[in-house]
């Protein structure tokens, strides 16, 4: 297929168990015509098995044996559609178990996030915690889907209810761009299709409504951010002087002659050549892999950061981090981890528990200090050297860490810097 | 005037090279497993861009179940020559000879399964910690799971109920001394994105994906090719068809399609119109439910 709008957009969903997160995956999947005859077969196939009378088209979306036998959702699973417009990734999360850190998960990375509400319930304790982790993770666009219409006979007043419930407590919340949608994911209506029930509705259906975001703004192109993966030095004829910075750049744009300097040692040079593979590009930006060569012989190597000589981030050894706890070994205060920041890694130590969130009421609790999976909380963490950060506000990727815990390897947090 | 967003293959291509960059600086004896199938290609590709100009500093890990395609382990020696790089090859053949594993019988009998202990024993006798893979999420339900850094246990295993979390772009690949991990840098790819950049990059891919005249037996709904290892039953018929493989496995259960597409423009417009997906025709998949995900489990690529 050509795509003509041809960009990447990344979602995640987000819903409790019966919201019909899995069903409407499905629909768009469906009627995107991006399920294939074989795996619908075999899904018409179990439907049948288990005595269902029509197809369970959530069952696409559970992959594992125990999913399926349990009919629930374990981990997030990546699906992929692609419309004539745009290509898409859906990061498909649990919708309870562990739901929050499924959910930062799923949303460390998204440009939209798909909050399902059923409309029979409206707006409940759960759809609260999935919007503050949506704001809490900045993801630039929020859509709200309430789903099941049918149940409650297409009513336009049971749906204008549960929007203005929403815009109320979400105004306290950092969200920028939030649209609304009634649907039903089981008859689909608004979701590729227009509803023919909904005649009151006049905006787009869910698919029009992800195929024309606005995401080329989501990524920051003013702070000029590249952390240095590897060096590559490749020692053989033609290029026996060569020494290249190869990384990722997390925002901004390189040019050929900028003034740079590299963190944390302050040495300043020039940019003498880009390559974007074999080939040498003027001018870079977010999010291409390049590799970099400067004019000076300077050291430099992993986990120092190439930027601009008049725009640099902070340096820091201790700064404050909102924090999701990801693991069931719970935090031991004082205790040293691995912080992994950029490309950079140092040992850390949790120095202090500020507050924690209880994330259905926002409220700040600076009283209970222990720290359990799911917990979101204000930490203060000490680095055994300077980190160059970024407020996440400003930047998704430089202003992101995780903890990993030294005796096992795990990934036991994820933090957002507080700027 | 450029408008400073990357379109999705460039995105998609700048991911890859991201995460082959970071297998690079995090491991110390990474491998790609190379099969000689478009998506092990398409890796290697890649990683000649994400170090150029110098080398590709991974060898090339072949698992070789004896049952190959003749036109893909030529294609493979070309590579490996004109790249310079390392091959290392775990011969299956050898592992039924001493005995480590046994040949399975029966009519549908293959040696899909027996490839797991010479994948493990490769990578415990070249002391490799991690082994790059061209596997993508969309092929099957078991792989739309697997991480980009994927943890395999001291035994190979994976443990899909207990991944690590994977958030930005915060690879970790820490690991003790006999686990290793697999990387999968083309997980966000479909076959559509693969197809649609080989034809951008122009890469070059072996004959068998091609519409050509080929031997076959009608099995299983699918065309077989004709082969020394292939037992023709009493009822099956050999004959000549012009056929182009999807995937490419091992000979013995690698289905074609029937196709007159010998271009990758062609292939590209065939590949859009498919209704079925393209492990469709892998008799191994088809074994139960879950035969993926059983093999993942036990340490299949």
């Amino acid at each position: 297929m050509q795509i003509n709008n041809n960009q990447l957009l990344r979602f995640t969903t987000a819903g409790s168990v019966d919201d019909g997160k899995s069903t409407l995956i499905g629909r768009l999947l469906y009627d995107s015509k991006s399920i294939f005859e074989d795996q619908l077969e075999a899904i018409e196939e179990t439907s049948k098995r288990k005595g269902l009378g029509t197809v369970d088209l959530a069952l696409f979306t559970d992959g594992l044996r125990d999913e399926r036998e349990q009919g629930i959702t374990i981990d997030v699973a990546y699906r992929y559609f692609t419309t004539p417009k745009r290509k898409f990734i859906i990061a498909d999360t649990p919708g309870h178990i562990q739901y929050t850190r499924n959910m930062v998960t799923g949303a460390s990375t998204a440009n939209a996030a798909i909050i399902l509400i059923d409309a029979r319930h409206g707006v409940i304790e759960q759809t609260k915690r999935h919007a503050f982790i949506a704001s809490l993770l900045q993801i630039p666009h929020i859509i709200v889907c309430v789903n099941k219409m049918d149940l409650v006979e297409y009513s336009e007043t049971t749906y204008n209810d549960i929007v203005t419930h929403f815009e109320e407590f979400s105004s306290k919340l950092a969200v920028k761009d939030v649209r609304f949608i009634p649907i039903s994911a089981l008859n689909g209506d608004n979701v590729v299709n227009r509803s023919e029930s909904m005649d009151w509705y006049q905006g787009s259906p869910l698919l029009h409504v992800l195929e024309t975001l606005h995401i080329s703004s989501d990524i920051n192109k003013i702070d000029a951010r590249f952390a240095i993966q590897t060096v590559i030095r490749p020692q053989r004829e033609g290029f026996i002087d060569y020494r290249g910075y190869a990384g990722r750049i997390s925002s901004g744009i390189y040019r050929v002659g900028d003034e740079v300097v590299v963190l944390p040692s302050g040495f300043t040079s020039k940019i003498k050549s880009i390559n974007a593979g074999d080939k040498e590009i003027e001018e870079a930006y977010a999010p291409m892999s390049v590799a970099m060569t400067l004019e000076n012989d300077i050291d430099a190597s992993r986990g120092n950061m190439i930027v601009k000589k008049n725009n640099q981030p902070e340096m820091m050894q201790e700064f404050d981090v909102m924090m999701c706890w990801l693991h069931n070994n719970t935090v031991r205060p004082g205790a040293k981890y691995i912080l992994v920041h950029t490309s950079n890694e140092q040992r850390a130590i949790i120095k202090e528990v500020v507050y924690k969130i209880d994330i259905n009421t926002y409220e700040r609790n600076t009283e209970d200090k222990n720290l359990a999976m799911n917990d979101i909380a204000r930490i203060k963490i000490r680095s055994a050297q300077n980190i160059m950060l970024d407020p996440y506000r400003d930047n998704r990727t430089t202003g992101s860490v995780i903890l990993i815990e030294e005796g096992t390897n795990e990934t036991v947090a994820a933090g957002m810097i507080v700027g | 005037m450029s408008k400073y967003y990357l379109n999705y293959l460039d995105e998609l291509e700048s991911e890859a090279i991201f995460i082959l960059r970071e297998v690079w600086a995090q491991f110390q004896n990474p491998v790609i497993l190379f099969s000689g199938g478009k998506d092990s290609i398409v890796v290697t590709h890649l990683a000649q861009k994400a170090f150029y100009p110098a080398k590709i500093p991974f060898a090339l890990l072949h698992v070789d179940t004896g049952h190959n395609f003749p036109e893909t382990i030529k294609f493979r020696d070309d590579l490996v020559k004109n790249m310079g790089v390392q091959l290392l090859v775990g011969s299956v053949q050898e592992a039924i000879d001493t005995g480590r594993v046994a040949e399975e019988r029966g009519k549908n009998a293959t040696r899909n399964t027996l490839q797991i202990t010479t994948l493990l024993d490769a990578i415990e006798n070249n002391k490799v910690d991690c082994a790059i893979g061209g596997g993508r999420r969309d092929e099957e339900k078991a792989r739309a799971k697997e991480r980009f850094f994927s943890h395999r246990d001291e035994f190979g295993q994976w443990d899909p109920k207990n991944q690590r979390p994977e958030l930005w772009n915060l690879l970790n690949g820490k690991h003790f001394q006999g686990e290793h991990f697999r990387a999968f840098p083309i997980s966000n790819w479909t076959e559509m994105d693969v197809w649609n950049y080989i034809k951008r990059e122009n890469i070059s891919i072996p004959s068998l994906y091609f519409a050509h005249e080929r031997e076959v037996v009608w099995r299983n709904n699918s065309w077989i090719p004709n082969s020394e290892f292939l037992k023709i039953e009493p009822n099956e018929e050999v004959i000549t068809k012009k056929i182009r493989f999807r995937t490419l496995g091992d000979i013995t259960i690698t289905g074609g399609i029937e196709s007159e597409a010998d271009t990758l423009g062609k292939i590209v417009d065939e590949v859009s119109t498919m209704r079925h997906t393209e492990r469709g025709n892998r008799s191994d998949d088809k074994r139960s439910e879950s035969a993926m995900e059983d093999r993942k489990r036990e340490g299949y690529f």
